[in-house]
């Protein structure tokens, strides 16, 4: 996203983490469904909870907003025992998956409900629910009853009714999933730019890896109830520690090489690489494969790695075609390249050492 | 699309039964209520206002009419007082006993009517269980005669019979509310019972409201309890109506209460589903 604010972001968790998540378990009937996750979220930082459905990332969403009880593990926020308060107290709120309008007060009356339960003086109440409003572009809709109202326009009031009580965190629980394609990435850049200018920290669940990219600053990618990886998304995408992130986010190749003496060789591909000898298993970007003219195992420089392998078929994909190469011997890696016309039979192609990234194979 | 023959078909049975079974006997009510009986004890055709007249003007009736409306509303309020907190706790808090419990609400219903009311003639005479516990305990040396033959008889009989009656659509309302709005309510900073009388309590009215309905239609138009246990100060205006049916012999003036009390509880039902309506939120 931006690459400026990351190291200032890793600062920010490093130093003061505004929530912090300690060794969290939760069980439910005896299956484990969170397993010792630890997590740091810093002030007015959106971070994405990300993980196929059944991975506890809703689970761990709903024990932030103290929907659920801990079964081990502390939640702090600000210096305070958050899993011990109860969820009327915290002061997080929650945009729920299936928006949770009250059906029987209308727009007006929704957005101004935490208010009225919180000390908030009567006569502030009425300009604060206008701002909240407006802010979601909402305002003609204040005396609508929800029911009136679309699966987007739902969706604003929820925004609005969670953002009325300017939380210190703002949970959302797939809160896009119900809209249709456009509505969705209109909604993704709005809730962007709204959380850059209200400020207020942001976790935001989903399991959409493009939404996840697009808006986080940082992604913590949940696996069966553990934490994968906790990163940016450019270092997640660029660097995936597991074969599982790899996978998960953004299409990749998965080479199970043998690693000798600084080269790794994966069938008939080989390239250098760093690192422990013995099996390892390496990460290649489809859009890392280029197609090159001249054929060598690998290149004198040592950066570059060249193939050789048959098309076994093109997608043509508008600006990049999706190309399946055949190397021989069953080996099949996929290729993203620049529109380069039809191509078919043998062709040579070369990649960037660098970009073959090892990473861990938990299996799975 | 279905055939005009099938349409006709499964209409026609119905609706027969609703015109030979109520349409008819309604409009014969009617006509009677508008005839008299003359002092040969024969009813005669001369068309008169006189029954309702004699209804607005006889104090008795009126009084009678008043003690049942007293009563029904009676039952009505101790069955939402006991099946609101009774279906709220059966369906938000009972978890794995739900079921169980639901069964032990909805079984008393299996029960004849009259059992139930015989129970309670038991319980509450002179010589009862009540009066028995009374005295073993010292606490009255006499059996207490007004337990039994009373309208106090009457309610606490009917309110054991009409409960479930109540229970069930308040149950029914209660399980309709999302279960997110009670979680949403919370994390908008509501404390439980706040969030009971703003989220739950609205949104379970359409359930109260049957429920009341039910209860204080079905002891309005009771004639069993107040005979088995009402006494001659429990009396209702459906055992008026009976005796005027029967031993007393004056069919139109009993035509004229029956219709009286059948508009009241039409006007009654047509306003409770107007309410019903507005308070429904799909």
């Amino acid at each position: 996203m931006n690459a400026a604010a990351s190291p200032a972001s890793a600062q920010r968790v490093a130093g003061n983490a505004l929530l912090s998540i300690r060794n969290v378990e939760k069980q439910f009937a005896g299956r484990p469904v969170l397993c010792g996750i630890s997590l740091d979220v810093a002030s007015g930082e959106f971070l994405t909870i990300l993980g196929e459905s059944g991975s506890g990332k809703t689970t761990l969403l709903r024990l932030i907003a103290g929907f659920e009880q801990l079964d081990g593990g502390e939640i702090w926020m600000a210096g305070e025992r958050l899993d011990q308060t109860p969820a009327y107290r915290r002061q997080v709120n929650t945009v729920f998956q299936s928006y949770a309008i009250f059906p029987h007060l209308s727009v007006f009356d929704n957005v101004a409900y935490g208010l009225r339960a919180k000390a908030v003086p009567r006569g502030e109440i009425p300009t604060r629910v206008t701002q909240a409003l407006a802010m979601v572009k909402m305002s003609e809709f204040a005396q609508s009853a929800p029911s009136r109202l679309s699966g987007g326009q739902q969706q604003r009031v929820a925004l609005a009714r969670a953002l009325v009580n300017r939380p210190r965190v703002l949970l959302l629980d797939e809160p896009l999933s119900a809209l249709d394609a456009n509505l969705r990435r209109q909604m993704q850049i709005e809730l962007k730019s709204l959380q850059r200018e209200v400020g207020i920290t942001f976790i935001f669940v989903t399991h959409d890896q493009e939404e996840a990219m697009a808006l986080s600053d940082r992604i913590a990618l949940l696996r069966a109830g553990r934490l994968e990886q906790v990163a940016e998304p450019r270092e997640i995408y660029g660097h995936p520690a597991t074969a599982y992130a790899a996978q998960f986010i953004g299409q990749t190749n998965l080479l199970r090489a043998e690693v000798r003496d600084g080269i790794a060789t994966a069938g008939p591909i080989s390239w250098p690489a760093n690192g422990p000898s013995g099996a390892a298993t390496f990460s290649l970007r489809p859009e890392s494969i280029r197609l090159s003219s001249a054929s060598h195992a690998v290149d004198a420089a040592g950066v570059t790695a060249h193939f050789h392998g048959r098309i076994q078929n093109q997608t043509f994909g508008g600006a990049m075609d999706l190309l399946e190469i055949d190397c021989g011997n069953s080996h099949l890696v996929r290729a993203r390249i620049s529109s380069p016309g039809p191509l078919a039979g043998p062709q040579d192609f070369e990649f960037s050492a660098s970009d073959a990234v090892r990473v861990r194979d938990g299996g799975g | 699309m279905y055939s005009r023959v099938y349409k006709t078909a499964v209409t026609i049975p119905p609706l027969a039964w609703v015109t030979i079974f109520l349409l008819i006997p309604y409009a014969i009510l009617f006509c009677y209520s508008f005839w008299s009986v003359s002092s040969l004890q024969v009813i005669v055709h001369n068309w008169n206002l006189q029954n309702y007249t004699q209804l607005f003007r006889n104090p008795l009736y009126l009084t009678v009419l008043l003690r049942s409306i007293r009563i029904a509303g009676a039952v009505t309020l101790l069955a939402l007082l006991l099946g609101y907190p009774l279906a709220y706790y059966l369906s938000f808090h009972a978890a794995k006993r739900k079921d169980l419990l639901y069964q032990l609400v909805i079984i008393p219903l299996w029960a004849s009517y009259l059992v139930r009311g015989y129970a309670w003639k038991t319980i509450l005479g002179s010589d009862g269980v009540l009066n028995g516990f009374l005295q073993y305990l010292h606490i009255t040396h006499r059996p207490v005669e007004f337990f039994l033959y009373s309208p106090f008889a009457v309610i606490l009989t009917l309110t054991h019979i009409y409960t479930p009656f109540t229970f069930l659509p308040i149950y029914a309302s209660l399980e309709h509310v999302p279960r997110n709005l009670v979680e949403a309510s919370h994390d908008l900073g509501t404390p439980p019972f706040s969030t009971f009388l703003r989220v739950i309590l609205p949104l379970s009215l359409p359930g109260i409201l049957a429920g009341a309905t039910f209860a204080f239609v079905l002891t309005l138009g009771d004639f069993l309890a107040p005979l088995l246990v009402g006494g001659s100060s429990g009396i209702m205006i459906s055992n008026i109506v009976v005796s005027l049916f029967g031993a007393a012999y004056n069919w139109p003036l009993g035509a004229a209460i029956s219709l009286c009390m059948l508009l009241l509880v039409v006007a009654l039902l047509s306003a409770t589903e107007r309410l019903e309506k507005r308070f429904t939120i799909s």
